[in-house]
């Protein structure tokens, strides 16, 4: 029987409660920017894409980095944040949701901003002359049919999340019960001489949830599919 | 109903066009590229005019000096277009209620039931758009423009992309729903097939110009707008009402203003009217009544006009009653017969002749 250790389930749980926050933090956001690639032409609308896109290809070290310094207590978001509302992210579970969020963001965008493209405009027209506002028409229309690209960035960005480690660990550190998610567990487990199996049950952890995570995707994505094709 | 006079420029293209419609079909008729629908994309908000006005119902929807600029959703205008545009995400029934939902009750005239019993999609109300056949998705996108209670609809072409069967199908119900919720057509087309069933008023459109309006008849009967009636064939175009059918004779009688036209016994319902068509080279003329004679069609007339085309083609235009019916004669039977404006004649039409395809119901009786 593969019973978990009460440091697994705080890891597993970590995890989950990071990406899951990671993703329902960030899609409206996502959304949002993906309308504005989509649809609106703007001055500096290729700084802006390629801001998005920016932690794609930059190591995500760097990003952490970024965050440390822009998020920390004396980092200039960061000490506002704290001086306002009396909240700081740095070394919490919350800045470590923020981490991978904006590590994932640029997969979510890009998943919901193709989707978004492949609308018929049409549709939209239609919807009007029949009497419906635009933002109406957004939330009737367009939403429902931009939701399998929604599903999709959704997964992407939270299979991405899962397997954040490197601006986890430079931006919120490794503090077991607040940032020791799977893969931070993981690597410190691999720092201890002699902890190999305890290293693989983590593995094996992350597979399943992993694997689960996209089997949940597939199911979802074909109901979804079917529901627009009839 | 409709009175509208726009410019807009589309890259190299202009479309300048003033008119006014009133109840019943008006046909926007044209070559492809010839603006219509950029017209009636004006008239429903999708497209913004650089100057001009728009007004329906008394209402004002644009006019560039005062402006004003009706959001497309505040027009309640149906539009159908060409290819349905169902949402596919809802079923058939939330399709239809989509428009309806959003007009207030006590705007709305048209009934959901009726409009179902008109269309009959009882039985596809539970369906997704994407099963349906392309007849069959066209006719719900009329519906839903009709349920959201028109001032007018506007369809752009609604059955180019149908087959003919389907088409002869859906015509006789798009020329039924203006009288039967009297909601006034603005309808696009470049078939005169469709055309001549369905439109009262015609309004022919040339390079993003309107080049004439009038009723239907009268626009395709006279020649000089022949390039712009298109590679239809020359000819008038009769209103006439189903007078009696008999099987024996195998012969369906028609009353028009200005006298009776037998023709090849067909199915029309007794009392309808109909538009036919003659073609002008059908027509024969002849001085002296023919007595005993084979044409069936023998109708007293007098010459409004003649006109020499070429040496071997004449076009003559008579009236019979009210009724204008366009022959074309040989140059050497206009030699022999020499006629002139204000002679009486006889215009001589086969019954074989007014062909079967050529007749159309207009869903009035």
């Amino acid at each position: 029987m593969f019973i978990l250790t009460d440091l697994e389930i705080e890891a597993l749980y970590l995890s989950l409660l990071v990406s899951g926050w990671a993703v329902v933090g960030s899609l409206p956001l996502g959304i949002g920017c993906a309308w504005l690639l989509a649809r609106r032409d703007f001055p500096g609308k290729s700084l802006v894409d390629g801001l998005i896109h920016l932690p794609l290809v930059l190591p995500p070290v760097v990003v952490g980095y970024f965050l440390l310094v822009l998020m920390g207590r004396r980092g200039v978001i960061g000490s506002a944040l704290y001086d306002w509302f009396g909240i700081s992210v740095a070394f919490t579970w919350k800045g470590a949701a923020i981490a991978s969020a904006v590590i994932a963001f640029p997969l979510m965008v890009r998943a919901i901003r193709l989707s978004l493209e492949g609308v018929d405009r049409g549709l939209e027209q239609a919807a009007r002359t029949l009497g419906c506002g635009p933002f109406a028409t957004f939330f009737t229309v367009t939403l429902p049919l931009v939701m399998p690209g929604i599903l999709t960035g959704v997964i992407l960005a939270f299979a991405r999340s899962l397997s954040e480690f490197g601006a986890t660990i430079t931006f919120v550190s490794n503090i077991p019960g607040e940032t020791r998610t799977l893969p931070i567990a993981l690597y410190a487990l691999t720092q201890i001489p002699g902890e190999d199996a305890a290293a693989l049950r983590l593995c094996i952890i992350s597979v399943v949830v992993a694997f689960v995570a996209l089997m949940a995707s597939e199911i979802l994505s074909r109901r979804v599919q079917a529901r627009l094709k009839g | 109903m409709l009175d509208l006079s726009v410019i807009r420029q589309q890259g190299s293209f202009r479309v300048d066009v003033s008119m006014k419609t009133g109840a019943g079909v008006t046909a926007l008729f044209g070559p492809s590229g010839s603006g219509k629908t950029s017209v009636i994309n004006m008239v429903a908000g999708l497209a913004r005019p650089d100057q001009g006005r728009i007004e329906v119902d008394g209402r004002v929807l644009f006019d560039s000096q005062q402006k004003v600029d009706i959001a497309p959703e505040h027009r309640r205008l149906g539009y159908v277009f060409q290819d349905g545009r169902l949402f596919p995400h809802l079923s058939v029934r939330a399709n239809l209620n989509f428009g309806r939902d959003r007009v207030p009750e006590s705007e709305r005239k048209v009934e959901f039931d009726a409009v179902i019993d008109v269309l009959g999609i009882e039985h596809l109300l539970d369906r997704r758009p994407a099963l349906l056949s392309g007849g069959e998705k066209q006719r719900v996108a009329i519906g839903r423009a009709l349920l959201a209670s028109p001032r007018i609809l506007l369809m752009d072409e609604p059955l180019a992309a149908l087959d003919a069967n389907r088409k002869a199908e859906l015509l006789p119900f798009i020329g039924a729903l203006s009288k039967r919720f009297h909601i006034p057509i603005v309808y696009v087309s470049h078939s005169m097939d469709e055309v001549l069933s369905l439109a009262d008023t015609l309004v022919l459109m040339d390079q993003g110009k309107m080049a004439a309006i009038g009723p239907t008849e009268d626009l395709l009967s006279r020649p000089e707008l022949r390039p712009l009636t298109g590679r239809w064939e020359a000819g008038s175009v009769i209103r006439a009402k189903v007078e009696g059918h008999d099987k024996q004779e195998g012969m369906t009688r028609l009353r028009f203003a200005g006298g009776s036209l037998v023709m090849a016994r067909n199915h029309l319902a007794l009392g309808s009217t109909v538009r036919l068509r003659v073609h002008a080279s059908d027509v024969a003329i002849a001085l002296d009544h023919p007595g005993r004679v084979s044409v069936r069609n023998v109708l007293p007339a007098k010459v409004v006009s003649v006109r020499q085309v070429d040496p071997s083609l004449v076009d003559v235009i008579l009236a019979c009653g009210e009724t204008q019916l366009w022959a074309q004669i040989s140059g050497c039977a206009q030699a022999d017969l020499d006629l002139k404006p204000g002679a009486d004649v006889y215009a001589m039409v086969k019954a074989l002749t007014i062909a079967r395809g050529e007749v159309a119901e207009t869903g009035e009786t």
